[in-house]
């Protein structure tokens, strides 16, 4: 495996996942829209299937926010590279944005300077985990703002583990339509304050057509809400909640939720 | 229903909350930055260089790439509307009529003067397709996403969300919403 090729996969990488849904979000988002019962939530739902069969036939950007770029990558410890990773993943994200294209989003938090090709300090956003095997494994998760904007953290309590679903569906409801719903909702448990919400992001990989009970069963609680399609009301205000967990300390209880778009881009990609 | 720019108060009056509306002719993009710029601008009483009165502004940061001299669109659906509460009100005090096209709502009275329109987020793909020519591109140096675009565009679908006598979607949802929320969560918050 040379440099070029993790720079190639990057590139295309995000070329599929920003042109094209994977099939299980796809299976959801069609599931809403015969499923839905307002008129309007499913116009909208109706322009999004829509929306996204002619970006895939055009190979066009589903949205305009191609997000930040986010990659998280699975490294297998009998793998032996001689190149820097990190500096070939960076590569990858400066040509995906001249080439797919991708929009200039990253800027400077505070003089909000645009450098132009979605790089700067500590931007991409890359995770790298070392697991066993001789695979490199990459996911990259484009995120737009509105979702992103709409996430929080909190730090609960030991004894407040039966209010996590009301924290959700609270986190949910002051979100309203701004984060593109429906959404999807990753959902991290434990961990410290910064790796639950790195759980919560890190969830919203998971195949979104399979839950379990407890994801269930907060899925329910924040489509009672009846928020709806952008807002407008209706049955589907999430598509799935996707939870990850991880050991905390005895006194604390971290929980993150992370919303993402109904445009839940990602792809993923391995290499020997 | 069928609405050409510039947009007239005859016109605006006739939208209802929830009616299916085309909109053709131009539209202006702007974010963030841009309302920040606009009011500064017009505060100073400095003329800005595109005019707002009788405008359709549509909130959003296209994705655009340069093809030869000429700038093309790729990818231009709405972004949340929101974040231009506070400009937006300050806004109207400068204008005497105005349509918006946005998503996910505003907490914005635009009684006697506008209407908010919405276009489904996230469909930027299919936005582009109503875009038939980029006339020009103000304050570029703003950057792409916060520049204001010229659009020409011919039967834009949006879904009238807030109309010109105040009666706004979202505001009704909510209002459904908090007590479901009440109900959902009961003590357990």
């Amino acid at each position: 495996m040379e440099y070029e090729d993790v720079v190639e996969t990057v590139v295309e990488l995000f070329r599929k996942a920003e042109t094209e849904l994977s099939e299980d979000v796809l299976r959801a988002l069609r599931y809403a829209y015969e499923n839905e019962e307002s008129e309007i939530a499913k116009m909208n739902l109706k322009n999004i299937l829509e929306n996204v069969e002619y970006a895939k036939a055009k190979s066009i950007p589903i949205c305009q926010d191609t997000g930040l770029p986010i990659v998280f990558v699975e490294i297998g410890r009998e793998l032996c590279l001689d190149f820097d990773l990190k500096s070939a993943i960076i590569e990858g994200v400066k040509r995906a944005t001249k080439e797919v294209p991708l929009r200039p989003n990253a800027v400077h938090p505070i003089t909000r300077k645009n450098p132009g090709d979605n790089v700067g300090d500590y931007m991409p956003y890359i995770s790298i985990d070392v697991v066993e095997g001789d695979e490199l494994k990459i996911a990259v998760m484009p995120k737009g703002a509105g979702s992103e904007n709409c996430s929080a953290l909190k730090m609960m309590l030991p004894h407040d583990v039966d209010k996590i679903k009301g924290f959700v569906v609270e986190v949910v409801k002051n979100a309203m339509g701004k984060p593109c719903p429906p959404i999807f909702i990753g959902l991290g448990i434990g961990s410290t304050f910064d790796g639950c919400a790195k759980l919560a992001k890190k969830a919203l990989l998971r195949d979104v057509t399979k839950m379990n009970d407890f994801e269930l069963e907060i899925l329910e609680a924040v489509n009672d809400l009846g928020i709806g399609a952008m807002g407008m009301g209706g049955k589907f205000t999430a598509l799935a909640v996707l939870s990850e967990i991880g050991y905390c300390h005895t006194a604390s209880l971290p929980v993150a939720v992370n919303i993402q778009c109904w445009a839940n881009r990602r792809a993923f990609a391995v290499l020997r | 229903m069928e609405i050409r720019t510039p947009v007239r108060k005859e016109d605006l009056k006739k939208l209802k909350v929830g009616d299916l509306v085309y909109i053709s002719g131009e539209i202006i993009t702007a974010r963030d930055s841009a309302h920040l710029r606009m009011l500064k601008y017009l505060k100073e009483g400095r003329d800005l260089p595109f005019e707002i009165d009788g405008s359709v502004i549509y909130h959003c940061g296209p994705l655009m790439k340069k093809v030869g001299d000429e700038w093309v669109v790729i990818s231009a659906g709405p972004t949340t509307s929101a974040r231009m509460n506070a400009t937006t009100k300050e806004l109207l005090n400068y204008v005497d009529c105005i349509a918006i096209i946005g998503k996910g709502g505003m907490d914005v009275d635009f009684r006697g003067k506008g209407v908010y329109l919405a276009y489904t987020g996230g469909c930027g793909a299919l936005a582009s397709k109503t875009i038939k020519r980029v006339k020009t591109v103000h304050w570029i140096d703003l950057g792409m996403p916060e520049a204001v675009w010229v659009f020409e565009v011919e039967r834009f679908p949006c879904i009238v969300a807030i109309d010109f006598e105040g009666n706004n979607i979202y505001e009704e949802v909510k209002r459904k919403v908090e007590e479901n929320y009440k109900r959902i969560v009961g003590g357990k918050v």
